[in-house]
């Protein structure tokens, strides 16, 4: 069986043009039924020691092909393909081959299935962003399928990332999955991990550096420095960091290279915190995201258990859930009633500067004390810890740390002014799509707040935004920071902390015990709002530092 | 002496006195305002703010507002403004959106008077009326302006942008109750300061962010904006829409920008990201700043021009926590390095030049003698006297012809066409390229060819013949293949006959004194042709060095690789009759006298001039018979591929390049072959070979070429029947839903090659649209428009 021949090619299905379709699913269709044959013929004839291991690698060739094929048929947004695919698949198990199962709960754990948007079933605004997007990348991933919930804002995500990854930018193409590959992994996040080693590896990425961080060429290497401080503690980044990068010999970074390496960064530190703020599954052709055994065996996947998120938790909080309805029906009213004193009494009373002041230095340092019970350290899995050094490096409190740090003003060193300018001078057109972004987030509103409608939540909104900002030491002057209390409760908060500073440790618990009344749309809008308000606050320190060194 | 300087601005005239310089703050300043004696400048900031006199060796600090022992917040200032009718009044802007108004004349040490706090975000701009004594204006981040009558307690208007942010407002000097506004979203609005309900006016002035506006001192209606899209915009209010007069683009965003006094046409700018300087513009020269002060090592925050009606001190306060005046005489002027002379070489061999015209006049004695075959066509800008920079950077165009016979090209157009670069074995290759190189008369280049064939691949039974032949008819023609930029008639015949008294493999003698003549006539060209700019030396210069550069590494050879060198003796004899089929190997003896291999010379002569001449055919003989690695040639190519690359023929080093993959690649340097690859792209594309570069970029191993395919692929298009741009990828309008790739002749959907007017959105099939616009000018559609095909 030489290789060659049995090459299957994907990208004739990412075409708009069904004649294409078809023809490439013909082909792929010949191709599987081929390998089918072959293995089957293998299996009936007697096994001679030679053949033992070709055949065990031709095996776990087909059956990736088969996850490959069981995605396409739930995932792709072209109903031919949908439909051909699984008659590919039947045809397969008819021949007596064993085929795989999507394994778990559809695109996100903490949703259910029937919440989100399924495939096929999209209005037509949908269908051509879902086209997009696997026209782009040749699949449609759980996380478009989340973010789904807000289509303004999927665009504007998806053409960005589209952009960074995949045109005109100064760094190559394998870099540039790498570099979100070392990203995510900081955050321990294999989903990521795992969907940009594949993309890494068909760009033409060398396998090796897969290995870890030591084997990637040495400009990588001295990235990682940058990637760790501003993933846990980007209040720490100093010119010299830049400095170091740009000036390393012939390992050193150029200008636009480093905006580019940074955005990349930031961008999926706050993937990352999506990810796990919205319990997204593994992709169903990922490892973990399917299972060739039969539906009886009890079925869990590695995620779950590195987050602690047993079914049984799960059925815990459901009960928990269904207790206290009435309870959160209370809070989304006390929520409002609370937004609408705010909104009139924030003439009346006047705080004094030092109060101001005062306020948000309590908020900075309550933030701290807010953490999930469960501190205990998680250790990641294997296959994730290789892309990263130093798992020791963690988020640390901006306050509790030793030295002083001067807090940040937005009113010296703001995105609209400074960081946009910056990133658009090294990196055309970024900086417009990041703007376009921030904004989208910051601005999405639909006037609704669990069952009511006509609610102006810019209050609410802007005090997630800021909070989040606060925890890492970025003050707005002309904001009044008792609002935060006032409105994020405790659960709420703890929510916000964990999934923006440790990803990792988010459980199911955790995104259900907060706004337990509001819908599941609202809770992914407000994962939007924090990972946007997450990636602006890292840009802003290191473009910040940036600033600083060319000065 | 500041009194003295007082009592002369009071008087109206405008004697003031002073210097450059600066000094120190004791932090960053956000904003700068001058007091309307001149005599005394604020600055405020985040945590500064202080009055400072200006005397004329220096700045002195006379008062600091900041009182207090607890910062407060409302100290922590965005922007700051001197009342231009009451010296005592000042108003600041602060970060918590506080407007807080100052009285000098207060008594107490604090000289806070008022406190607005109406605002809830911060107040980016605080403005007063240039007559009125108590109407302030605010603008602020929530995206409201304020109005404030000082002589109440709350203000007395609010206006509502019903957009973002706002960034600057500005009282028009001339209309009493008109104000302009700026946003973050790129709109700009009048107001009637009566009308609170609604803007007068709006529009979009920039792609980004309006930072700023000015309203011109002089032209009732000028207004100057600056905005993040790093343009300064001069609009014209006094017409039904607002127009755009001028458009200066700089390097940055726009922070500020300031009227200059007295000189209409000028305005100050200065930036809010990496760039520090302050830059003024005659805005009818938006290209090179007319003066520029660089004396800030941080970004400049505030601008003002110290006095009204004196067009010389300009004040500054930046990040870099320092106050500056600067005198406009002491500024630099760009213009003054800007260099006037440029130098362009057109497709065609054509030759542009610019320079000063005080030195074009100074030569032009000269002119004539360089004149006769190239046509000089001189350019000469009609001066407007009114223009700035006049004298300064002035230049004169010159433009070259080249004669039309020599000028020609279309050697390097056949053989990029004709060339074939993959897709065959080797030694077809080589030989269908060596073929074209002879049919276009470039004989050097097809011997290449078909040595390389000799090297590379096993050896055919026809290759010694078809070498034989191919020097045969070589000799006869050689034309050096890059004459074609030579014009003496005498040159290319030199070249051939040198070339024809080489291959023939006379003795060594013969030869030295032959190239000695060479050089001798060489030498005699240069200076001919010294006159006429043109590299005559350059080109005849490496006719020569061609046969030196290719053998200068055989010597080396020869002798690190003695053994086997002298193992295949035995098949001389049978080659005998190629011996001088290399154009010269004679050079080899030249340069054995050379210091290069002084060290061995004694071996080289002991070979004697048979035997050196011989080596590299018999080495490739020791490759057929020894299966020597074809790797032992690769230097020798290397070397050559240098030399041709060097002579300007990149074509031949990429096409062998190409054609060689990955025999020689390694041994050339990634950057030399990226040079390489880039430079004959060029020259493809600027022959609008299209085909030929892309299939020069595919087969290109060289990742940042490989690139150049996969950048910039996108290709923004509209819908023919709506005009709006397609979003979708594919080749349906989701606005009106209808197929957009419809031939607008025969209405058809259009599969394969579409071509549509980029004026209209109209088009067809290829051939359609051909046939059409033969007949006709307007669209097929019928739209109207004029449509082009070419």
């Amino acid at each position: 069986m030489a290789e060659g021949e049995n090459e299957v090619r994907w990208d004739g299905l990412c075409s708009r043009d069904s004649t294409t379709r078809e023809t490439a699913l013909e082909n792929i269709k010949q191709t599987i039924l081929r390998k089918t044959e072959y293995l089957r013929s293998v299996k009936e004839t007697p096994l001679r020691p030679s053949d033992g291991l070709s055949n065990a690698v031709s095996l776990d060739g087909l059956n990736k092909l088969l996850a490959h094929l069981l995605m396409l048929s739930k995932r792709c947004p072209f109903k031919d393909v949908r439909e051909k695919t699984e008659f590919i698949l039947k045809s397969v198990q008819e021949l007596g081959i064993r085929i795989p199962r999507p394994l778990g709960h559809g695109p996100s754990r903490f949703i259910p299935e029937k919440e989100i948007l399924q495939v096929g079933s999209e209005d037509a605004q949908m269908h051509t962003l879902f086209a997009d997007s696997f026209a782009a990348l040749g699949r449609l991933d759980n996380i478009t399928l989340v973010m789904v919930f807000h289509p303004q804002y999927l665009e504007s995500f998806l053409k960005t990332q589209h952009y960074l990854l995949q045109m005109d930018g100064p760094l190559p193409l394998h870099y540039r999955h790498y570099i979100g590959i070392m990203a995510a992994a900081r955050h321990q996040c294999s989903y990521l991990v795992n969907l940009h080693v594949n993309d890494f590896l068909h760009v033409g990425g060398d396998p090796k550096w897969l290995n870890g961080l030591e084997n990637a060429p040495q400009k990588l290497q001295n990235l990682g420095e940058l990637n760790k401080v501003l993933a846990h503690r980007p209040w720490l980044i100093t010119k010299e960091h830049i400095e170091g990068l740009l000036k390393a010999e012939e390992h050193s970074w150029s200008l636009a290279e480093l905006v580019h390496a940074v955005v990349l960064l930031t961008h999926y530190h706050s993937l990352a915190s999506f990810t796990f703020g919205c319990g997204i599954s593994p992709e169903i052709h990922c490892d973990g995201g399917h299972t060739f055994r039969p539906p009886s065996v009890s079925n869990y996947c590695i995620c779950d258990i590195t987050n602690g998120n047993h079914s049984v938790d799960e059925m815990q909080v459901n009960s928990a859930g269904n207790v206290s309805v009435s309870d959160s029906f209370f809070e989304v009213e006390a929520l409002m009633e609370k937004m609408r004193q705010l909104q009139e009494c924030r003439d009346e009373e006047e705080a004094s500067q030092e109060e101001m002041a005062s306020r948000f230095e309590i908020e900075k340092r309550e933030s701290m004390f807010v953490f999930s019970s469960d501190d205990e350290e998680v250790t990641p899995a294997r296959d994730v810890s290789r892309h990263f050094e130093d798992t020791s490096y963690g988020y640390k409190d901006f306050s509790r740390h030793g030295m002083h740090v001067p807090t940040f003003r937005v009113q010296d060193y703001c995105w609209e002014d400074h960081g946009y300018s910056l990133v658009n001078r090294l990196y055309p057109d970024v900086g417009q799509l990041i703007d376009e972004k921030f904004h989208i987030a910051y601005n999405l509103t639909y006037n609704t707040m669990a069952m009511h409608k006509d609610v102006d939540t810019s209050m609410l909104r802007r005090a997630i935004w800021n909070y989040i900002h606060c925890m890492f030491g970025i003050r707005y002057d002309d904001y009044d920071y008792g609002e935060i209390n006032q409105l994020l409760d405790r659960s709420f908060k703890v929510y916000i902390k964990t999934v923006v500073c440790t990803p990792e440790k988010v459980t199911k618990r955790m995104y259900d015990s907060f706004w337990r009344q509001f819908k599941h749309s609202e809770k992914v809008h407000v994962n939007l709002l924090l990972i946007e308000a997450r990636m602006q606050a890292e840009l802003l320190y290191a473009l910040r530092a940036i600033t600083r060194y060319m000065t | 002496m500041e009194k003295m300087s007082r009592v002369t601005t009071a008087l109206g005239g405008s004697a003031l006195t002073g210097r450059t310089m600066h000094c120190h703050l004791d932090a960053p300043a956000n904003a700068i305002s001058v007091c309307r004696d001149a005599a005394q400048v604020v600055v405020a900031g985040r945590s500064i703010f202080k009055i400072y006199a200006i005397e004329d060796e220096q700045f002195v600090e006379k008062l600091n507002l900041r009182v207090g022992r607890k910062p407060s917040l409302n100290l922590s200032c965005a922007d700051v403004v001197w009342h231009q009718m009451d010296e005592n009044l000042l108003a600041t802007a602060a970060t918590n959106g506080v407007v807080v108004t100052w009285n000098l004349g207060r008594p107490s040490r604090n000289k806070q008077d008022q406190l607005f706090t109406e605002h809830k975000r911060t107040v980016n701009k605080v403005c007063f009326h240039p007559t009125e004594a108590h109407v302030l204006l605010s603008g602020s981040q929530d995206g409201f302006m304020k109005c404030f009558d000082l002589r109440r307690k709350d203000s007395v208007s609010t206006f509502s942008g019903q957009s973002e942010s706002v960034r600057d407002v500005q009282f028009s000097i001339r209309d009493y109750f008109t104000f302009a506004s700026t946003f973050e979203n790129g709109n700009v609005q009048l107001w009637d300061i009566r009308r609170p309900d609604r803007c007068e006016r709006m529009f979009t002035a920039h792609n980004g962010p309006v930072f700023c506006c000015d309203w011109h001192p002089e032209d009732r209606g000028w207004l100057a904006t600056g905005g993040r899209d790093k343009m300064v915009k001069v609009w014209d209010m006094t017409t039904h829409r607002a127009k755009e007069v001028h458009c200066v683009q700089t390097i940055a965003s726009v922070a500020r920008v300031k009227w200059r006094p007295e000189c209409r046409h000028h305005l100050a700018t200065c930036s809010m990201m990496v760039d520090h300087n302050i830059y003024v513009w005659d805005v009818r020269r938006p290209f090179v700043p007319a003066a520029m002060f660089e004396e800030h090592r941080d970004v400049t925050t505030g601008i003002a021009w110290r006095h009204p009606h004196d067009p010389s001190f300009l004040l500054s306060g930046s990040k870099d926590s320092t106050l500056c005046q600067h005198l406009f005489r002491d500024a630099s002027q760009p213009v003054e390095r800007a260099n006037p002379e440029g130098l362009c070489y057109g497709l065609f061999g054509d030759l542009a030049f610019a320079a000063k015209e005080s030195l074009v006049s100074a030569e032009s004695g000269r002119k004539p003698c360089a004149g006769d075959r190239r046509h000089p066509i001189f350019f000469k800008r009609k001066l407007d006297p009114a223009e700035p920079f006049v004298g300064l950077a002035s230049s004169a165009l010159s433009v070259f012809e080249m004669e039309p016979s020599s000028g020609s090209m279309s050697w390097f157009v056949d053989t990029a066409e004709r060339y074939a670069l993959a897709g065959r074995p080797l030694a077809e290759l080589c030989d269908h390229n060596a073929k074209v190189a002879r049919e276009l008369g470039r004989n050097q280049v097809a011997q290449t060819w078909t040595m390389l064939r000799i090297i590379y691949s096993s050896p055919g039974l026809a290759s010694a013949a078809s070498l034989n032949h191919s020097v045969g008819k070589g000799s006869s023609y050689g034309l050096p293949l890059m004459n074609s930029f030579n014009l003496k008639d005498m040159a290319p015949g030199l070249g051939s006959e040198t070339r024809l008294d080489r291959s023939k493999g006379d003795t060594r003698s013969d030869t030295v004194l032959l190239d000695s003549s060479t050089t001798l006539i060489t030498n005699e060209d240069n200076e001919e042709t010294e006159g006429s700019d043109v590299p005559a030396d350059y080109l005849l210069g490496d006719v020569e060095g061609e046969e030196d550069e290719l053998y200068l590494l055989d010597p080396e050879h020869a002798h690190t690789e003695e053994p086997e060198y002298v193992l295949p003796q035995e098949a001389f004899p049978l080659r005998h009759e190629i011996v001088d089929t290399p154009p010269g190997p004679e050079h080899l003896q030249d340069k054995a006298d050379s210091p290069h291999v002084s060290g061995s010379e004694a071996d080289a002569a002991s070979l004697a001039p048979v035997d050196s001449s011989f080596s590299l055919i018999s080495v490739s003989h020791a490759l057929y018979d020894t299966r020597l690695p074809p790797d032992f040639f690769s230097a020798l190519v290397c070397d050559m591929l240098r030399f041709y690359a060097e002579q300007g023929d990149v074509q031949m080093a990429v096409s062998v390049l190409i054609v060689l993959g990955e025999r020689v690649r390694k041994d050339i340097d990634e950057q030399t072959q990226e040079h390489w690859y880039t430079s004959y792209i060029d020259l493809l594309q600027r022959f609008c070979l299209w085909n030929v570069s892309n299939q020069v970029v595919k087969l290109s191993t060289s990742r940042a070429i490989s690139c150049l395919n996969q950048a910039s692929t996108t290709l923004h298009v509209n819908c023919s029947h709506c005009k709006r741009p397609m979003s979708s990828r594919g080749w349906v309008c989701d606005r009106c839903h209808r197929c957009a790739s419809m031939c607008a002749v025969c209405h058809h959907v259009v599969k394969g090659l579409f071509v549509w007017c980029q004026g209209c959105s109209h088009g067809g099939h290829l051939q359609h649209i051909m046939k059409w616009l033969e007949g006709s000018s307007h669209c097929p559609a019928g739209c109207g428009h004029l449509c082009e095909y070419s």
